[in-house]
């Protein structure tokens, strides 16, 4: 039965959730799931596991922008029809993987790709800068400092040798949040880019009673910097300026008071952040450059500092090292003189439980 | 064909070699007018250097408060076809796995009542579809559940869409069957993932093996993260062939070359607890040292190979920043078998939502919880004996909470008895 809109309980299908996990699994992983004995790349974005039936599974991990059309999607589905037994999927970085059950069918998958423009470079394996994960930006979101998309792609663009080789340390694991949400938890990252506001909310006397919950957004403020008052006629509210941290949670809670500000707004990076447990536990990203201002549409400045900040780190560090482990081998002060970040006094924490991050020993490097 | 809106900045996001989402939209703009808007809308919020969306409205399909976020442009007077663009979350199937006609089927319903624009995937893992006006979600809806078998992911303060690595669909490290635990905790909970109930979101992710390809540790309220009890499984033949350059090492994440792996250089002294020998021939592990970081399973694939006895490490708490700050996850529970039917873990998840929505306030995560109350108070909602592994020292405030049912005779005191023992 097709949609009635006169009727929409009729034949009301809810709570089904997603289709079964093995539903569209190509036969390959079907047959040998929970028996993959080992793995190896044998050129970057070429990975082959092999089963301990002896089967093997060799896929292609191309990257992609989140952002896709159906067109381009549907031109997926000709490559996976064509090659891949009409099964792909996409990794947890956006890229996108194609599977083939037989080495013979390898190499026309890699030259159907690479025939087709720009659009599936190959690369995202081992020691590489692999896919960037990110957030909505000015494409989409209501609470941004910057646009995601835009700056993925200009970042991209200026690494694209590093997305299609092996010769860094380690893998590198860039993200990008556009505001202090982080819906895509940069938190952890190598290298991570973050949208920042810089000037308190406006605060639209005239709409705060009628669009926010006040209680709410006092309730919102993570300094207590928001008071009830009135203003004339209006009950609106009052910010203490001063203890403005610029999260944004506010306007979160009451659309009459937006911070977003073209002058103010802008980029922080941070970096050696880590989720793996290996070697050394996960590992918080830490402030590497405060502040860089919106320059769309390449965003040159960022481009070039995270690309200095990467080379420093590839010519520096030892094998296996993340960008974490080398900084903590190296130093922060050394960090920043081979870098040549500026250190300011935002680098240092005055927030909650910022003492911990203070350095209570006389061992530091000049 | 010429479209609507000059674009001169965006534009120049369609050079370089990285694909261009740009492009991409174009080619969608040439017969959607939303997309037209779109890349409109797009060029204004790069001259102002500001975003142009206003705050969601109250949409969504009937019965579910999750889903589908509201979006409307602040500028419908320029861009009247992207006024409305709502967005829809379809829970992806596990690990992100598709059938090519599964997919052209979301395309057509997609490109029909909706802008054809996607994102693959959002950061929880949803399938996004971006940009659709509200008389299209109950068809999409209908169309979704009935042409697809597929239903929408979590918003608001529901469950989030559970996700998981690969697992053992293809990776050899999977300790969990992290495809059916995502699964069976997506259909139990459903009702919590359609209808809000709880003070914030609550995410679950769950990761094979300690290198947490899905970062559960970093994002999840609930990270559920395989891992194993008994000893890293050798090969020392394979061993041997890694040391005498037969082998490459990290499965080729380092480079392609033969060469013969410095064993005691990039393998035992990088390991964090120093568990492990080489004497030339064989690998010695201390296996009750192990802390099972996988840095010497990575190096060596072919070689080594995480326990048999396989389990998970449930950790809680993590988060992003709004609003106390950057979380990790913490361990809860050092080891759960993690076998199907799950009881023992949907008791647990069952004891930490009742806590949650019994002390939570409004938009409080479940870390931040924790941290408000204490661990000890989480602890005993979930009926979990301390153990070390839940920390990294212990405490160096002498400012403990005790309970008066821990001290003999409790809080109540004599006054009088005191000060006949004390002259004041």
């Amino acid at each position: 039965m097709p949609f009635d809109p006169s009727d929409i309980m009729k034949d009301r299908i809810t709570d089904i959730g997603p289709p079964k996990y093995d539903k569209f699994f190509p036969p390959i992983i079907k047959e040998n799931y929970g028996k993959w004995k080992y793995h190896e790349i044998l050129e970057p974005g070429v990975l082959v596991h092999v089963s301990e039936t002896g089967a093997e599974v060799y896929t292609v991990r191309v990257g992609a922008a989140r952002l896709l059309s159906v067109d381009l999607i549907r031109e997926i589905c000709d490559i996976a029809d064509k090659h891949c037994g009409g099964y792909v999927r996409w990794t947890t970085r956006n890229n996108i993987e194609f599977m083939v059950d037989d080495k013979s069918k390898l190499k026309p998958l890699m030259d159907d790709l690479r025939s087709r423009g720009n659009w599936f470079p190959i690369g995202g394996t081992g020691a590489s800068v692999t896919n960037v994960v990110h957030t909505q930006g000015w494409v989409h979101c209501h609470t941004p400092a910057i646009d995601a998309s835009g700056i993925v792609k200009a970042v991209m663009d200026e690494l694209f040798e590093y997305f299609g080789s092996h010769k860094l340390p380690a893998q590198v694991r860039i993200s990008l949040a556009c505001c202090l949400n982080m819906c895509g938890a940069v938190h952890c990252s190598d290298i991570a880019i973050l949208g920042v506001h810089r000037k308190p909310p406006i605060i639209e006397h005239e709409r705060v009673q009628n669009v926010c919950e006040i209680p709410l957004v006092i309730a919102a403020c993570p300094t207590a910097a928001i008071k009830p008052k009135k203003v004339g006629d209006y009950k609106s509210v009052e910010i203490n300026e001063n203890r403005c941290m610029f999260c944004g949670n506010c306007y979160t809670m009451c659309p009459a008071l937006p911070l977003a500000d073209g002058e103010g707004d802008g980029i922080a990076l941070w970096v050696g952040g880590k989720v793996s447990n290996s070697r050394v536990p996960p590992k918080f990203s830490k402030l590497a450059v405060p502040y860089i201002p919106n320059e769309p549409p390449r965003w040159p400045t960022t481009v070039q500092t995270i690309k200095k900040m990467l080379e420093t780190y590839a010519s520096d560090a030892k094998r296996y090292e993340r960008i974490g482990e080398w900084i903590e081998r190296i130093g922060w002060e050394k960090f920043f003189e081979k870098t040549g970040i500026e250190f300011r006094h935002e680098h240092i924490d005055d927030y909650r439980l910022a003492m911990t991050t203070w350095r209570t020993t006389t061992q530091f490097k000049f | 064909m010429a479209l609507k809106h000059a674009t001169p900045m965006l534009d120049e996001l369609e050079k370089g070699p990285w694909p261009s989402f740009v492009t991409d939209i174009k080619r969608m703009a040439a017969r959607k007018p939303m997309c037209e808007d779109l890349l409109g809308l797009l060029e204004m919020s790069y001259e102002h250097k500001e975003g142009h969306w206003k705050h969601g409205g109250i949409v969504g399909v009937f019965g579910y408060g999750g889903g589908v976020i509201g979006r409307y442009c602040d500028r419908p007077d320029l861009f009247p076809n992207v006024a409305h663009f709502h967005t829809m979350r379809v829970n992806q199937p596990a690990s992100k796995f598709y059938s090519t006609e599964a997919l052209r089927k979301l395309c057509d319903i997609w490109e029909e009542h909706g802008s054809g624009l996607t994102n693959m995937h959002g950061s929880t893992g949803d399938c996004i579809l971006l940009g659709t006006t509200t008389d299209q979600l109950e068809p999409i809806f209908y169309r979704l559940t009935h042409e697809l078998g597929m239903d929408l992911g979590g918003s608001g303060s529901n469950m989030r869409t559970p996700e998981g690595c690969v697992g053992r669909a293809r990776c050899e490290w999977s300790c969990l069957d992290t495809q059916d635990i995502i699964y069976d905790i997506t259909i139990k909970y459903q009702d919590e993932l359609h209808r809000p109930m709880f003070p914030y979101k609550f995410k679950f992710k769950a990761s094979g093996c300690p290198n947490d390809c899905v970062a559960a540790i970093a994002r999840a309220d609930c990270s559920i993260i395989g891992t194993w009890r008994d000893k890293i499984r050798i090969d020392q033949e394979a061993v041997r062939a890694y040391v005498g350059g037969e082998l490459v090492p990290n499965g080729g994440s380092h480079g392609f070359e033969k060469r013969k792996l410095d064993i005691q250089k990039e393998v035992i002294d990088l390991c964090p607890t120093r568990c492990m020998e080489w004497d030339g021939k064989n690998l010695k592990i201390w296996d009750e040292d192990c802390t099972r970081c996988m840095h010497c399973i990575n190096v060596m694939p072919r070689a080594l190979r995480p326990g048999t006895d396989v389990g998970a490490t449930i950790l809680c708490g993590a988060k992003a920043p709004i609003l106390e700050g950057a979380q990790l996850s913490s361990v809860i529970i050092p080891f759960m078998k993690m076998e199907p039917p799950y009881e023992e873990f949907h008791e647990f998840v069952e004891k930490m939502w009742d806590w949650w929505m019994e002390n939570g306030k409004n938009r409080e995560r479940l870390g931040e919880l924790i941290q408000r109350l204490g661990l000890r108070e989480f602890l005993k909602a979930v009926e979990v004996q301390p153990d070390p592994r839940m920390i990294n020292t212990p405490r160096f405030n002498p400012y403990i909470f005790y309970d008066p049912a821990d001290v003999p005779g409790g809080w109540e005191r004599d006054a009088k008895a005191y000060r006949e023992r004390h002259h004041a």
